[in-house]
């Protein structure tokens, strides 16, 4: 084996992995928390903030970074709404009497 | 911060949301998960923050759309959380397109092409995937919010031709994605932008009312794959997992809900069901007979009775009455009469819809079992409550095989002892089909608004 692993090679075992894992996780997950489930994984897909951020990072403003900054803020509506409503939700499948 | 530690960042951020998941095992330990999740995406943040010089307007972006949010979570009612899925959907598939464009514009800041070179040719084909996929997303969740929160009609819309446009869409995006692909330009870019917008307002237009839980998962999963998609262009492993998980979260969500109405899921992509009122419907033309009876009656039944298990369907929920209903099974279990709650995957509009609603209605999650897990204790059980519910209970699903249903699985609440059916009317359901749970002996109709009907049960009882 000679040279460097392609970077897309990387990106490949990490994607596959992660599908992986992200099976077994989500097959342990009640039905009763299926709603939650989704709600969760919509503030979690708002991990592209991430990538948003990253467009935005420029010092110059360009069209780019303008787009970065749009981006940020619709990905910060899932981040937050996705988790404090899952947090609502979950609040509710409380024990009774606790 | 180094290029290292940014990434061992992300690797605590990233198992931090697989604990996310894996907490929603059960309600116990599901609030620990959530804190978790917040943990991780806070991490994963401030790490990002750290690499970028507009720190100032990003706050300020992140200020705003996180006010948004936190108002929307807190105002939301638990009837409407498939549509605001839905909207949550298109805002992560429209943020996907917004990064690609920025990627593209310069790529250089990205650290994916160098200095005055135009992007890496493996770059391309995942920007390119990533858009689209974003691009069908975003416009195909706007119409699945438009149709669950009622803005759009829910009925199917069909025109000639339709699979041969989406076809012939598809191959030209394919087209220009190859041509963005040989030589990486603006004009193909962005027509190949624009067709995938316009196939997600295809796609999701002619499926109908009744397979929107299914339409809500594979959205929910394409936005994970846009992430994801958005992660392989940059180069990221963050973006690559958590929207791998999502991705993987909501494939399975589909799956599930697909078998819980025994729908091939590339019927439901082709569309067309749910809302076709079949003429067939009105049914043999024989006039059935059925018994009815007041809420008195069905008071008199389930106050005598040693096991009562209840069939919500989201009826339930549109006349409001799940407070009303969990009353009443304080008041039959003070009278010593065991009560649960029998959930089919699909009572909701949502997976998992009708366990939220009941528990926002304070209903101990003890009571409420899933389908699987009851369906052999209904013949042992002396009545059973329909409310707000049909096609789920409709015995044709298991003895007519010329039934559009036959194969779903149902609730066996036919070999109960006594059946009660609380209905507004004998109008039929979704599918538009009649139910001969309705004409069986042992069943008796109790006709009127759910939540009247259960307050007067209530009263009788008391």
């Amino acid at each position: 084996m000679t040279g460097a692993v392609d970077p897309f090679v990387m990106n490949l075992t990490v994607f596959v992995l992660a599908i992986f894992i992200g099976y077994h996780v989500v097959w342990n997950v009640t039905p009763a928390l299926h709603t939650p489930l989704m709600a969760v994984t919509n503030a979690v897909s708002g991990i592209i903030i991430v990538g948003a951020m990253l467009a935005a990072k420029p010092q110059e403003m360009d069209v780019g970074t303008i787009l970065g900054l749009i981006a940020v803020a619709l990905a910060a509506i899932n981040v937050f709404g996705g988790f404090l409503v899952t947090q609502r939700m979950l609040a509710m499948f409380k024990k009774k009497g606790k | 911060m180094s290029a290292n530690s940014v990434y061992l960042a992300y690797l605590v951020a990233a198992v931090l949301f697989i604990l996310t998941l894996k907490g929603l095992s059960s309600p116990v330990s599901s609030r620990r998960g959530n804190m978790f999740g917040m943990t991780g995406m806070a991490i994963a943040v401030l790490t990002t923050l750290s690499l970028t010089h507009n720190v100032g307007l990003i706050l300020l972006a992140i200020a705003v759309g996180g006010t948004i949010g936190a108002i929307v979570a807190r105002r939301i009612e638990m009837t409407a959380m498939p549509e605001l899925v839905a909207a949550m959907h298109s805002l992560v598939g429209l943020a996907a397109v917004l990064v690609a464009m920025a990627a593209f514009n310069n790529p250089v800041a990205y650290g994916i092409a160098l200095a005055g070179e135009s992007l890496h040719s493996s770059n391309r084909i995942e920007l390119f995937i990533g858009t689209f996929v974003g691009a069908i997303t975003f416009t195909g969740s706007i119409i699945a919010f438009g149709k669950l929160s009622g803005k759009l009609s829910g009925k199917p819309l069909r025109f000639a031709g339709q699979h041969w446009l989406n076809l012939l869409l598809g191959i030209a995006m394919l087209g220009f994605g190859i041509a963005f692909f040989l030589s990486p330009s603006w004009t193909p870019f962005l027509i190949m932008t624009a067709i995938a917008l316009a196939l997600g307002v295809l796609l999701i237009m002619p499926i109908g009312g009744a397979d929107m839980p299914v339409v809500v998962s594979m959205l929910n999963s394409y936005s994970g794959w846009a992430a994801a998609g958005i992660g392989f262009t940059l180069n990221n492993n963050m973006l690559i997992i958590a929207g791998s998980l999502v991705g993987s979260s909501g494939a399975i969500l589909s799956y599930i809900m697909c078998k819980a109405m025994n729908r091939a899921f590339f019927n439901v992509i082709l569309g067309g069901f749910g809302g076709e009122a079949s003429a067939e419907a009105a049914g043999d033309g024989v006039q059935k007979t059925y018994r009815s009876g007041s809420a008195d009656d069905a008071a008199f039944l389930m106050g005598n009775a040693d096991s009562v298990i209840i069939v919500p369907g989201y009826g339930l929920a549109v006349a409001r009455a799940q407070h009303a209903i969990n009353e009443m099974s304080k008041v039959l279990t003070e009278k010593g009469v065991k009560v649960r709650y029998a959930i089919h995957p699909v009572a909701g509009r949502m997976p998992g819809h009708m366990n939220v609603l009941l528990a926002e209605a304070e209903v101990p999650y003890e009571q409420v079992v899933e389908m699987d897990e009851i369906n052999n204790e209904f013949a042992d059980t002396d009545v059973v409550l329909v409310i707000g519910a049909n096609d789920v209970v409709n015995p044709a699903a298991k003895n007519d095989k010329s039934s559009p249903i036959y194969g779903m699985p149902i609730l066996d609440v036919y070999k109960a002892r006594t059946v009660l059916v609380v209905k507004r009317s004998m109008a039929t359901g979704y599918a538009g089909l009649d139910n001969d749970l309705f004409y069986m002996d042992k069943t008796m109709m109790v006709f009127g608004d759910a939540k009247k009907v259960v307050e007067d049960i209530i009263k009788a009882i008391a």
